[in-house]
């Protein structure tokens, strides 16, 4: 859950560029409502961890209200105000299931957003379907969200694991066509997913250039045997698909044996404070990544419009948030994306038409998203962030380099 | 003699008290011919999601029942029981969706691995006592949630990503939706057990159990087998839980490791004494209070519902020092006295 959340924080900061949307409003037609609907409100649901093992994710939660609050006192949408219920669920799948199951059949919802937690979505998926009430945008990493054939009343938001993982092998078959590559995963969905879309991505060319592939349980103490391991494979390329924890002693450990391979860390690690200082900055020098919001605490993005009108969000709407934590970033740039879907909806704002409407988002670009990555869905692509920008660590922080890539799945 | 202080800590009031007899039997039979009626008549009254949170309840106030078997009846302390509930629903999950086995032979499964598993446990709780016996307890509510997340196991259980479980659909002869009839299985089960504890209670069994909990010499002096009585209470309590575990599995469609973190082991204590200690009515409080109290306190303050939570408990403890079911004793008390006045 650490690691999803910290994935959340990472995938998550886009902003919503209020009056730039491509796709025009349709044009006002007759009004049709779903539950939860009336000419003055839209009844919105969600779940949060607000208490429990994951309640560091709460900001997200928080965060939203926050920014239902702004869009409230600036008149809501067309008209309507939209009434944020969020319930707490402790990262509980059976609390999860309680506390949606009264957002729709007692709250009467017209949907669910950005409900937070792999396990906690997971335990909703089938109900939400059967029900026919959207789960919209759902805050985690985990590929399995964007299946409109079998979940049709399901989406996500962030780019996921195997998309990520693939720009990586576009990048390594541009770049490094020859190369060994040695791969260190966690041995998980998390993980695995990695490393299927890894595969994926190398196509035919996987089978010969990954000279090694070591799991490691959560449980572990240290990763130090795999690198080691990894080193006398022969291997000049480390893809780490790790944790923050296991992340910073595999850098520390790589230099510590002077092993000195091409090495591409997964974004779910990237912090510079929780995992780059513990393993030393000397020792992360050079090191590639993934990103595609704007870091808040990267200086780049100082004097960024973008960025401004976040700060400005925070300091006047939420100002006891933290605002160097991603997360509020992610918060703020997925409520923008669904402004736009309850624009593009207009007075018909029934569930299948929010369904309708989310899949058929256009080249939406927000504040908080990394220039030139914008929001895209079809009725058949239910991955809206899909695109990541590489960079490369310089020793005290993250500099962004080469085009916007896309590697989602279809 | 440590357990001389143990004995303070788990005697409740009354339970091994001669009652007085007839006339209160009688009565405590209406009012359960009566609290069974108004349960038959719930799930008409409200709509799904609250036939689904009552479901809950009773799940949750059957795993404290398999508690307070093993605390309120024999004295020995568990914080562990979120082990044996999540083992339940394991199983369950596992049988169901794995092996295709329906939906009902998998609850005498689960309690049949949780009884044998809980025996195994009361072996070497046997030397363990009071604080002690609690944090090895503590231990296997730690370890069942990274078990479940371990490799070798990980093609059963589904590791993070866990288990989807079909929910029971209602025999298509009876004109219920599949909520309701999850309730009226719950409720079918929690009678029967409810009616098996209140019979093992009363036995020579029971008496046996008590007298353990009450001064384990004088228990082992009159001849008792406190070894075998101790990890058979183990198993038993074990196997309630476990039962509970497997339906609430089929309730919430899906089991996780996340859903049986230590804070579901801590919940279930608290629900037992709230509910009062070696008083079996007393586990369905326990149930309503671990399930309605964390949404009533979020619905008081989202940010300070911990320490509403808190509050509420505090308020409950300070009115109801013996739970609530030693609250209904003194107040039927109270009354009858006020009656023959």
């Amino acid at each position: 859950m650490q690691r999803l959340s910290r994935r959340t924080i990472l995938a998550a900061a886009p902003a919503l560029a209020f009056g730039g949307p491509l796709v025009t409003a349709p044009a006002r037609a007759a009004k049709q409502y779903g539950p939860g609907v009336t000419d003055t409100e839209i009844k919105i649901g969600n779940t949060a961890p607000y208490s429990g093992p994951a309640s560091s994710y709460s900001t997200v939660g928080k965060c939203k209200t926050a920014f239902f609050n702004m869009l409230n006192a600036e008149g809501g949408i067309n008209g309507r105000k939209i009434n944020f219920i969020s319930y707490d669920d402790g990262y509980s799948p059976p609390k999860t299931v309680e506390m949606v199951r009264k957002l729709v059949e007692s709250d009467q919802v017209l949907f669910l957003f950005n409900t937070l937690g792999t396990p906690t979505n997971t335990a909703i998926h089938k109900y939400c379907n059967a029900k026919k009430v959207p789960q919209l945008f759902v805050a985690t990493g985990a590929t399995k969200w964007g299946d409109p054939e079998h979940f049709p009343w399901t989406m996500g938001y962030q780019p996921n694991y195997q998309s990520e993982s693939r720009i990586y092998a576009r990048y390594i078959l541009e770049k490094h066509p020859n190369a060994k590559i040695g791969v260190l995963y966690q041995n998980d969905d998390y993980g695995k997913d990695y490393v299927r879309g890894f595969k994926d991505g190398l196509a035919d060319k996987a089978k010969s250039m990954i000279v090694s592939e070591l799991p490691y349980e959560v449980t572990d103490p240290t990763v130090d045997s795999q690198i080691v391991s990894l080193q006398s494979s022969g291997a000049d390329l480390f893809f780490n698909v790790t944790i923050p924890k296991f992340a910073a002693q595999a850098i520390r450990k790589t230099a510590e044996i002077g092993w000195k391979p091409v090495h591409i860390l997964n974004n779910v690690a990237t912090s510079v404070g929780v995992t780059l200082k513990p393993a030393g900055l000397e020792n992360a020098k050079g090191i590639l990544s993934t990103f595609w919001f704007k870091d808040p605490t990267d200086p780049t993005w100082k004097d960024d419009a973008g960025y401004k009108q976040w700060l400005a969000f925070m300091d006047q709407w939420y100002p006891e948030g933290d605002k160097t934590d991603a997360a509020n970033a992610y918060a703020y740039t997925v409520c923008q994306t669904l402004v736009q879907v309850l624009k593009q909806c207009g007075d018909e704002l029934t569930r299948a038409n929010i369904m309708k409407q989310a899949s058929n988002i256009h080249d939406l670009a927000l504040p908080m998203l990394l220039p030139g990555i914008t929001v895209n869905t079809t009725p058949t692509d239910w991955y809206p962030v899909k695109q990541m920008q590489m960079a490369r660590f310089d020793g005290t922080r993250w500099v962004l380099f080469g085009p916007v890539l896309t590697g989602a799945i279809g | 003699m440590t357990s001389e202080q143990d004995t303070t800590l788990f005697a409740p009031s009354g339970e091994t008290r001669a009652a007085p007899q007839a006339a209160r039997l009688s009565a405590g039979h209406w009012v359960l011919v009566g609290v069974v009626a108004i349960a038959l008549v719930l799930p008409f009254v409200f709509q799904g999601f609250v036939v689904f949170q009552l479901t809950e309840v009773m799940i949750y106030g059957l795993a404290i029942l398999g508690l307070n078997l093993l605390t309120g009846f024999n004295g020995q302390f568990s914080v562990g029981h979120g082990a044996f509930y999540g083992l339940g629903a394991y199983v369950t999950a596992i049988m169901m969706q794995r092996w295709g086995v329906p939906y009902y032979w998998t609850l005498p499964a689960a309690g049949a691995v949780c009884f044998v598993v809980g025996v195994l446990f009361g072996l070497p709780a046997l030397r363990l006592q009071g604080l002690y016996l609690a944090l090895v307890t503590f231990a296997a509510a730690v370890a069942l949630p990274q078990l479940l997340k371990f490799g070798p196991l990980e093609n059963w259980t589904g590791g993070v990503q866990g288990i989807v479980v079909d929910q029971p659909e209602a025999p298509a002869f009876l004109p219920i939706s599949a909520d309701q009839w999850l309730y009226y299985f719950t409720l079918v089960v929690l009678l029967v057990m409810f009616a098996g504890a209140a019979n093992l209670v009363k036995s020579r069994s029971g008496r046996a159990i008590m007298a353990i909990r009450d001064h384990p010499i004088a228990a082992a002096a009159m001849g008792i087998n406190a070894p075998l009585y101790k990890t058979l209470t183990f198993g038993v309590s074990a196997l309630y839980t476990g039962v509970a575990g497997a339906l609430g599995a089929l309730a919430a469609q899906f089991v996780a490791p996340d859903s049986f973190s230590l804070f579901l082991s801590i919940y279930f204590l608290v629900g037992l004494i709230l509910g009062g200690m070696g008083s079996l009515p007393g586990c369905l409080f326990g149930g309503l209070f671990v399930l309605y109290v964390p949404n009533i306190a979020q619905a008081v303050s989202r940010g300070l519902a911990g320490a509403v939570y808190g509050v509420i408990m505090l308020l409950v403890i300070f009115v109801m020092p013996s739970g609530a079911a030693g609250f209904t004793r003194l107040a039927w008390a109270y009354l009858s006295r006020r009656r023959s006045q």
